[in-house]
């Protein structure tokens, strides 16, 4: 099936999100959308799946035009869309989960449950995809969730696969099976439509690269094309991959961890009897596999999680048993890793969210009331310190992209008082124009002397902008590395190697490869 | 160089977006469905469904109706004339009644006229309507408040009989000077009822019980804790009675009324709208309602903010439930004087309705309180005139919330444009995931 799309212009209000997107996808081609959050992909498939209609333009199968006017339409047709958030029944089996909607029923009128699971069987093992038909959903690693998906697209005998940023929420081994997986739907003659803003994966997965920038095809390019030239026609001007700074001028230890523990309610310890310090003017980057302790340790830190043992120290401040508001205070700014769910309220306007920590004290507050007029004042500064793109300081939050989100929780936390900060996942699903920006910021902190810690997943951008990094593994940390530490030795610590016999004499059994335990394929079977 | 086109593109479509002309924004608001139209849609529907509902259990109308084909504009005729004629009496008997203005007219002297009442009963329909009015208005603000903070209140009906009861202990119990006593008897109401929404909120942060059962659960035991004192005269049954009632408040206990001895309007009245304006002002304008709203929309976010989730929880329901404690004390003090063991009536769950209808705001719920007050004070005319039911108001009320907590079927039998997902219907939903 050869599906094309002419001219497709969809506008909310003054926004244009596409603009006259012309775009054709060839059987058996995986097709990379790349751009910048913002940049109208989402949009753009949305209006494909009949999710939204166009303004302008058409859509094209094999050279008919067609209307689709709900989702029902565009599976039909054979276009199937794997969404960034998956669209499961977390209390379904697999099976369940891909027969719903389509439930075939036997002569009786009853459910036909064997026949759903052959057919799950069947397309699973065809395409490598390992799924087991009768695991619940809630049950599966994230990786394997989204397989799911996939096969509920591929039983609805979708023949164009929309994938939505969907290693957006992959460990990179996972990342890597959802490519060979992308590989084998195509040589069975499935094209793939790949919307991401990660510039590796398209070059290592794209038939074709089309470019969108400002809601308009700015090129389209062989997936031989540098890096360099790619970030240049997502952002229309050169961007700094790497980040530039100059050598850590580290000053006194400030924040202290001495022994942290920290377990979840049913007493499993997931942070366990860590100790590190960060000085002043430094950056150090927790490195690992996700799901080793690093969510925990920064709730931790804040105060979020109450603390089984050990000490947290800021300034020889003790802080193991404060609240929150009292870590606030002492000086913690604090970069939630999930920004929707802990970082803002979406509801609230971009003003209110400016000052969610900081409402009740001056200049903010005058004892009980609120000063509209300076939490105003605040907001109009920080949303031009900080270009934090939206119609006004009055727009919900909630519907500024993840980059303007992201700018709106650092504006506000670096503008109170502090002295340490803590940045999880600080750029996460962010574009490459928003993650130079917070990158540069954070380096501007170190420099004038706050401690910086930052917990992320991307190993680049622990490389960029740690002075040490620390590697988190089930709850330890395995080593404290210089950033001149070569990636094959991080990766050993990450699969779980210590210090001790990170030397050359007994490699640890496990390959350097993180093995997650989220991640084999095995969980599938 | 197309960059910088169009980005003054975007600047000149958005210059002209911000400021369109006000026939525009009006036909827009009306147009775009958002909730406000939804809402006096709602309203009016629930008006039509009331009438042909009405009519088509009168059995003058049926009867009509039988002789349909020989006489066709007799049975439409007398159809409309039930429905049209019900709605008449109930706007006479809550708003404005002519005739007496025209009684008014017929006195032969306006001073007279004003001394012998029937200056007042032009404004009689009015005062009820206010007097009506004011116990919802207080306790749909005791379901808005929370609702405001992601909570559900279901438990007005137990916080407004724990206000009535300290309010009529006081209120015969203890002899003070007249104003002195009136502010006591409030106090207590609000009292009473604090204490009982206090242990709701404390149930919730500190084991996590939700607060629809744990309020549900307080109405039951509220309802017989309140039979169980009228029992017994040591207790708060009047002496020599054998009935379950309470004995009569002190004269000085009594709300002052504010126009005189013929209106029953009181002084409640301007505690409940005194409690709107506070309610709104503690929400909008203080640390505190920030706090609420903010821990009400996500409370993960709050609490990473550094905010007291469970405090706040806490103090939420305790002013939730004074403000329905305040409700029992104005209908004790202000028209009942004491209380038997059925005196919290349907407040419990008017209140709810009021704070659905009001889209859980302060404003909103006056306005709510206001319109099934005028139904309330409608209703016994109605009934006097035109022998339909006073169960017609329950009916309206049902229907009316029925409709709100439904804004897509309003859209559509409107055929309005979908401005914003939700709605009011939410509320219900969002409280049991709360």
């Amino acid at each position: 099936m050869e599906l094309e799309l002419r001219g497709i212009t969809k506008r909310f209000g003054s926004l244009v999100a596409n603009d006259g997107i012309d775009l054709s996808v060839a059987p058996g081609q995986v097709h990379a959308l790349l751009g910048e959050n913002g940049a109208g992909k989402t949009t753009l498939m949305n209006v494909l799946y009949g999710l939204m209609q166009p303004d302008e333009g058409e859509i094209l199968i094999d050279g008919t035009a067609v209307r689709f006017h709900s989702p029902k339409d565009a599976i039909a047709a054979g276009i199937g869309m794997v969404h960034q958030h998956f669209m499961l029944v977390p209390v379904f089996t697999v099976a369940e989960n891909v027969t719903l909607g389509i439930e075939e029923t036997n002569r009786a009128g009853l459910l036909d449950r064997r026949k759903t699971r052959r057919d799950v069987g069947v397309l699973s093992q065809r395409y490598g995809l390992e799924v087991n038909p009768d695991a619940l959903v809630e049950d599966l690693p994230v990786g394997i969730q989204q397989r799911v998906e996939i096969v509920k697209a591929l039983v609805r005998e979708a023949t164009v696969l929309i994938l939505d940023e969907p290693t957006a929420v992959l460990t990179p081994a996972e990342t890597e099976d959802l490519f060979r997986i992308i590989r084998r739907l195509k040589d069975g003659g499935t094209s793939i439509v790949f919307i991401s803003h990660k510039l590796k994966e398209v070059q290592a997965i794209a038939d074709t690269i089309t470019v969108l920038r400002r809601g308009k095809v700015v090129g389209q390019r062989p997936p031989g094309t540098t890096e360099d030239e790619l970030a240049l026609l997502m952002v229309g001007r050169d961007v700094q991959l790497r980040v530039s700074k100059g050598a850590a001028q580290p000053g006194e230890v400030v924040l202290d961890v001495a022994g942290l523990t920290v377990g979840d309610q049913a007493g499993r310890v997931l942070v366990n009897e860590m100790s590190f310090q960060v000085r002043a003017g430094e950056i150090l980057g927790v490195a690992g596999v996700q799901g080793n302790g690093q969510t925990e340790l920064c709730e931790a830190l804040m105060g979020l999680r109450p603390t089984m043992a050990g000490r947290v120290t800021l300034n020889g401040q003790n802080l193991t048993r404060a609240t929150p508001a009292q870590r606030l205070s002492a000086g913690i700014a604090y970069v939630p890793e999930d920004r929707q769910e802990d970082g803002l309220i979406g509801e609230f306007s971009v003003a209110d969210n400016m000052v969610l920590d900081q409402y009740n004290k001056p200049p903010f507050a005058s004892g009980i009331n609120l000063r509209l007029g300076a939490i105003a004042a605040n907001a109009t500064e920080r949303v031009r310190e900080f270009d934090v793109r939206t119609t006004s300081t009055q727009t919900p939050v909630g519907t500024l992209s993840g980059g303007n989100q992201q700018k709106v929780i650092l504006a506000r936390e670096l503008a109170h008082e502090h002295k340490v900060l803590i940045a999880s996942q600080p750029t996460r699903g962010l574009d490459v124009g928003s993650i130079e920006f917070v990158h540069r910021r954070i380096v501007e902190q170190r420099d004038q002397g706050v401690a910086v810690l930052i917990v992320s997943a991307e190993l680049d951008e622990i490389y960029a902008l740690a002075d040490r990094i620390a590697v988190m593994y089930e709850g330890k940390i395995t080593g404290i590395r210089p950033p001149t530490v070569p990636v094959e030795e991080l990766g050993l610590l990450m699969a779980g190697g210590t210090d001790h016999d990170a030397g050359p004499p007994g490699l640890p059994e496990s390959e350097p490869t993180p093995s997650a335990p989220t991640a084999g394929p095995g969980a599938g079977e | 160089m197309s960059d910088q086109a169009g980005t003054a593109g975007a600047a000149a479509v958005q210059q002209k977006m911000t400021k369109p002309g006000p026939g525009r924004i009006i036909r827009d608001s009306i147009l775009e469905g958002n909730t406000f139209t939804v809402t006096v849609l709602a309203i009016f529907t629930a008006f039509v469904v009331g009438g042909l509902l009405n009519a088509f259990t009168n059995t003058t109308v049926l009867h009509a109706w039988g002789n349909l084909f020989s006489d066709p504009g007799h049975a439409i005729a007398t159809a409309w004339d039930t429905a049209v004629g019900a709605y008449i009496e109930m706007f006479e008997g809550s708003i404005f009644n002519p005739h007496t203005v025209s009684a008014l007219f017929q006195q032969a002297s306006f001073s007279a006229a004003i001394h012998d009442g029937y200056l007042s009963a032009v404004f009689n329909p009015l005062s009820e309507t206010c007097v009506q009015a004011t116990p919802l208005i207080l306790a749909g603000l005791a379901v808005a408040l929370p609702y405001q903070a992601g909570l559900f209140n279901i438990g007005a009906q137990s916080q407004l009989i724990g206000g009535m009861a300290l309010t009529t202990y006081l209120g015969y119990g203890v002899s003070l000077p007249f104003f002195v006593h009136v502010v006591v008897c409030v106090i207590g109401g609000f009292v009473g009822g604090a204490a009982l929404g206090w242990i709701v909120g404390e149930l919730k942060s500190r084991t996590g019980a939700h607060e629809v059962i744990v309020t549900i659960m307080l109405n039951y035991v509220m309802v017989y804790f309140l039979a169980y004192l009228l029992s017994f005269p040591y207790l708060m049954q009047a002496p020599h009675n054998t009935n379950e009632i309470s004995a009569p408040i002190a004269g000085d206990a009594h709300l002052p009324l504010l126009f005189g001895s013929h209106l029953r309007i009181n002084a409640g009245f301007l505690v409940a709208l005194a409690c709107a304006a506070g309610v709104w002002w503690l929400l909008n304008r203080t640390t505190t309602g920030f706090e609420m709203r903010s821990i009400g929309k996500n409370p993960s976010a709050a609490r990473v903010a550094g905010m007291n989730v469970e405090r706040t929880w806490v103090l939420v329901m305790l002013l939730a439930g004074g403000l329905a404690g305040l409700a029992g004390a104005t209908v004790i003090q202000g028209t009942d004087f004491t209380v038997n063991f059925q005196s919290y009536g349907t407040y419990g769950i008017d209140a709810i309705t009021v704070a659905l209808l009001g889209l859980g705001r302060p404003g909103g719920v006056v306005l709510a309180g206001l319109l099934f007050g005028a139904l309330h004070a409608g209703a016994p005319l109605m009934q006097a005139v035109t022998g339909t039911p006073v169960d017609m108001v329950e009916v309206l009320q049902a229907v009316i919330v029925l409709f709100v907590a439904a804004p897509p079927l309003i859209r559509a039998m409107y055929r309005l444009r979908d401005t914003r997902a939700g709605g009011v219907g939410g509320v219900m939903s969002k409280g049991w995931n709360a």
